[in-house]
């Protein structure tokens, strides 16, 4: 076997040195009717060529985003990622490192996740951030329980416009704690309602823009309104490129902003792995859930980093700790600050742009074919059109002409909405992908 | 005849290491100083070229972001030196030993890197219509199976993002169970000393009570400390198996007997499962919740610090009461139960979970096959015995006797040396070795926890044991100062982290301008 060193001989060797004359001696203290005499019935080792064939067969099974005019958005998003990327996170330094848990030997992911730290604070407008999250969906769940902590309250208000599966996931988590948690019915330019659910028994109010549905939300009088019941605004995003183009959930009164980092420098990977981006003030840092890496010196006074405040963690609290979370997304978080740091303030900005125009087009094509109309006033890179079908349909006799054209909003909620359809355009789709597209939607609609 | 020394070859003069050079620029030959992106980049640079966008109409509303965010960027060279720099100041598997009990550094082969992206899972939306992301479903059913057929369990939940993120799974599974019941008084959770600290903050965050347990003499749970614990308001139990001493609980099916005589359910958590696949199966344990590192025991890497992947398997007890999304065969083609229906405790994250790992994972484990899966466990554990054996006459086994994939000492050898673990483990970076985990489990005192895992060569073992034999030997003589100031040869000294605590800097930000401040 390709990946094993022993050999024959060095295991007689070793064995003799530990004392036994085989290895079962070193299995003794299993319960005899739970050791296996047999291999398991599963297939015997395959060479590398074998098993690349395996997978090439299956990969070949399903259509990808990049070989079809491709519309879909919804909390995962399409964008070019540069090559250089992929290139540095596959460096071995970085690919098989742990946790850099002896801070002597693992400058380069501290340093690295310093730097994430900084870009996601100023990219969400806020003081501080994580060294990441699982991702946007748990990040949002884990603030809820954190806007808890902070506030010693236990009533959560989720905007109608949160993405669906952040809504349960959060509820999941919220369920078993005896977080109260308001009912949701999706809609699209409702968020401002939530203002009026505002008491002083608030622990938080979670909003998400721009919104599930695309519609960018106005926070600050959500903010204002929290913020005098003592409640915390918990900001959501689900494309980190938009808050390149839209005011920052920092710049409207947010106190903790979390949501999904996928858009830039990880690929879409059939939902995950992604990156979660969690930040908020200053001083609510003593009780954020998962890693944090901070600044220091060493022993010759030269500046260096370290993962810090760590007795809110598990590893060092446990049952007392502020989460179980224990992993991040390291790698993720990784090639998303590459990606940041090729693109800087003028590179995501101009992308950001570009998602825009797309979109743009897009809508104006889309709302001139007869039997679909947009739902939004406004949006960044991903909008909302009725139809006069059952949008599931749609899609799938889009589909059968190679176009992956959306994503429909029952496909979230079942049952609900089920004539809308979550259109999203971004910079890598090209002038001939937006014409097919209205051609095809128009035959389908016909 | 190499290049330099055409006419010229070198002749070194005897060297004196009193000399000690203070570069200007701050490198150290290969060692290069690496400045903050923020002391470097500039916000009107990129690397990326972009088309200049046409100007059209504005859907933003009155919700365009105004001034600049700060971001600075890097051409490309200068990004590719930027982390090329970084990655050399880090350790990693690929460069050596790196011994983290309980973490299961194992090497990553690089089909699996290949595998994860073929754009069929890596390039696949997951929204986008289940008819055409058929291969990508077909890989995950089949992941299912693997995993199921090497615990002998019936159901598995793929989603949970991380080993914790699986634990919360678990227990999540294990409490609405119990509640569609009406046991809801079931709160309280039996915890050993030894547990992961991810174990009791599970538990709580499901919502339960901790309770420990103590350990025996011999590392292990103590059964009569258990029987006095279990009571009606038990939920279950959280054990690692092997434990995270490095012990097979020899008591196992008991306790899993005697939780169930309590109408407690058994989460397992699976850690260490790298010490079992192949030869024991969870379900013949009594098993009712099991998290599978993926990142650990199936090899995806650890990138850093992750993405992880928690797949949980679940008895027959707790299989419907599993989280959305799942896979299920639909006759020739696969289709995804994605809305939780009768007792399903509900939704865990977006999406399903963590394909770019399930990819990785199922590859590995095609490429080892049954028969190389056992024998991976066996030289996994037939490596951390060989350590053992050969340390044991120099430095001091917790427990002794026959370990599984990983060695625990404690710090007995060190008594009155003045050495302490985290000295000891800091000298091991001079050596050029990754310290193994320390100060865990806690029910041992200055623990040191070695997972050599089956990738090591004898060879590599031997060199290994020989640089502990010789710290442990220097640390009897009394040599304490070299240990206080170890790492010497590392990129950093010690690293203040009291200090990194106390005032905490987690961001860059602009140094104040001299001249502004005066104003």
């Amino acid at each position: 076997m390709r990946y094993l060193p022993l050999n024959a001989n060095d295991r007689a060797e070793m064995l003799s040195v530990v004392g036994v004359d085989n290895i079962d001696a070193l299995f003794e203290d299993v319960p005899k009717s739970a050791r296996l005499d047999k291999l398991v019935d599963l297939p015997k080792h395959q060479s590398e060529a074998a098993v690349e064939r395996h997978m090439n067969r299956l990969s070949n099974k399903s259509i990808h985003a990049s070989s079809v005019p491709f519309f879909c958005g919804a909390g995962a998003y399409k964008h070019h990622i540069p090559a250089t990327v992929d290139h540095l996170i596959q460096r071995s330094e970085f690919l098989t490192a742990y946790t850099p848990y002896q801070p002597e030997i693992s400058q380069g992911t501290l340093q690295a996740l310093f730097e994430f730290q900084t870009q996601v604070a100023l990219l969400t407008g806020m003081d501080v951030a994580n060294a990441s999250m699982y991702d946007g969906s748990t990040a949002c769940a884990e603030a809820v329980v954190m806007a808890r902590r902070v506030t010693r309250k236990n009533k959560a208000i989720l905007a109608p416009g949160l993405h669906p599966h952040y809504a349960a996931a959060t509820q999941t988590l919220a369920s078993t704690l005896d977080i109260d948690i308001n009912e949701i019915t999706p809609e699209i330019g409702a968020d401002a309602s939530v203002i009026d659910m505002i008491t002083d028994e608030t622990a938080c109010v979670v909003v998400q823009s721009p919104n599930v549905f695309g519609e960018i939300v106005d926070l600050t009088p959500i903010a204002e309104k929290a913020h005098a019941h003592k409640a915390l605004l918990i900001a959501v995003f689900t494309e980190p490129v938009a808050l390149a183009a839209i005011k920052s959930p920092g710049e409207q009164g947010a106190d903790i902003v979390v949501g999904e980092g996928q858009g830039l420098g990880v690929g879409l990977n059939y939902g995950g792995p992604h990156v979660g981006l969690f930040a908020c003030r200053q001083k609510l840092v003593r009780q954020m859930p998962g890693r944090v890496c901070g600044e220091t010196v060493d022993a010759n006074g030269e500046r260096g980093f370290v993962l810090t405040l760590s007795t809110r963690e598990q590893h060092i609290r446990r049952e007392k700790a502020t989460s179980n979370i224990c992993t991040n997304s390291g790698l993720c978080c990784l090639a998303f600050t590459i990606h940041m740091s090729l693109l800087g303030d003028a590179g995501i900005k101009r992308m950001a742009a570009l998602n825009h125009e797309k979109a743009c087009e897009l809508a104006d094509l889309i709302d001139g074919i007869d039997g679909a109309k947009i739902l939004n006033d406004t949006f960044f890179n991903e909008f909302t059109v009725k139809l006069n079908k059952p949008a599931a349909q749609v899609v799938e006799a889009l589909a059968a002409k190679n176009i992956l054209g959306g994503v429909p909003f029952s496909r979230m909620v079942n049952g609900v909405h089920e004539d809308l359809l979550l259109v999203c355009a971004t910079e890598v789709v090209s002038d001939e992908d937006i014409a097919a597209f209205g051609a095809a939607l128009k035959e389908v609609l016909s | 005849m190499s290049l330099n020394n055409q006419g010229r070859p070198t002749a070194p003069s005897a060297a004196n290491d009193a000399v000690q050079v203070q570069t200007v620029s701050g490198n150290k030959a290969l060692d290069q100083a690496t400045k903050l992106i923020f002391e470097t980049g500039t916000p009107r640079r990129t690397g990326v070229d972009l088309p200049e966008p046409k100007g059209k109409a504005n859907r933003l509303g009155a919700h365009a972001r105004e001034g600049e965010i700060g971001l600075p960027g890097l051409s490309e060279p200068e990004t590719m030196r930027h982390y090329v720099r970084l990655s050399q100041k880090n350790y990693a598997i690929d460069l050596g030993v790196y011994p983290l009990g309980s973490c299961t550094m194992k090497h990553n082969p690089r089909l699996n890197e290949k595998v994860a992206r073929m754009p069929g899972f890596a390039d696949v939306h997951p929204l986008q219509p289940v008819s055409t992301a058929q291969g990508a479903l077909e890989l995950m059913y089949e992941l299912s199976h693997w995993l199921m057929t090497l615990c002998n369990m019936p159901a598995v939940a793929l989603t949970p993002k991380a080993g914790a993120h699986g634990e919360l799974c678990g227990m999540m599974a294990i409490r609405a169970r119990l509640d569609a019941d009406g046991h809801s008084h079931k709160r309280r959770v039996l915890v050993p000393e030894s547990a992961h600290g991810t174990n009791p903050a599970t538990a709580v965050q499901c919502g339960f009570t901790v309770d420990e347990i103590p350990a025996t003499d011999d590392g292990r749970v103590d059964l009569a400390a258990l029987k006095a614990k279990l009571g009606d308001d038990v939920a279950g139990i959280m054990l690692t198996n092997p434990n995270t001493c490095g012990l097979f609980e020899r008591d196992i099916i008991k306790i899993a007997d005697l939780i169930h005589s309590v109408g407690g359910y058994f989460y397992c958590d699976g850690a260490n499962f790298n010490a079992l696949v192949g030869r024991v199966r969870p379900g013949d344990l009594g098993v009712d919740a099991m998290h599978i590192n993926l990142h650990k025991t199936f090899s995806t890497p650890h990138g850093g610090g992750g993405p992880g992947s928690g797949p949980t398997v679940l008895s027959d007890a707790l299989k419907d009461y599993a989280p959305v999304p799942y896979v299920v065969k639909d006759g020739e083609g696969y289709n995804l139960v994605e809305t939780a229906i009768d007792g399903s405790f509900g939704r865990m994250c977006a999406f399903h979970g963590q394909m770019g790992m399930y990819s990785r994972a199922l590859t590995y484990m095609m490429s080892h096959g049954a028969d190389g899966l056992k024998q991976a466990t066996e030289d996994a554990v037939l490596n951390a015995n060989y350590i053992q054996a050969s340390l044991s006459d120099v430095m001091t086994p917790a427990f002794g006797g026959i370990c599984m994939h990983e060695a625990l000492f404690d710090d007995r050898f060190l008594k009155d040396t003045g050495v302490e673990t985290l000295d000891f483990a800091k000298a091991m970076i001079d050596e050029g070795y990754h310290p193994m985990t320390m100060y865990f489990p806690l029910v041992v005192h200055g623990a040191m926890l070695i997972e050599p895992t089956e990738s090591e060569s004898k060879g590599e073992l031997d060199r290994f044991i020989g640089s502990m034999r010789h710290l442990a030997t220097k640390a009897k003589t009394g040599d304490v100062e070299s240990f206080k100031q170890a790492p010497i040869y590392a990129p950093m000294r010690r690293l203040d982290e009291t200090q990194a605590a106390r005032k905490p800097i987690l961001r860059w930000t602009p140094p104040v301008d001299v001249a502004e401040a005066a104003e």
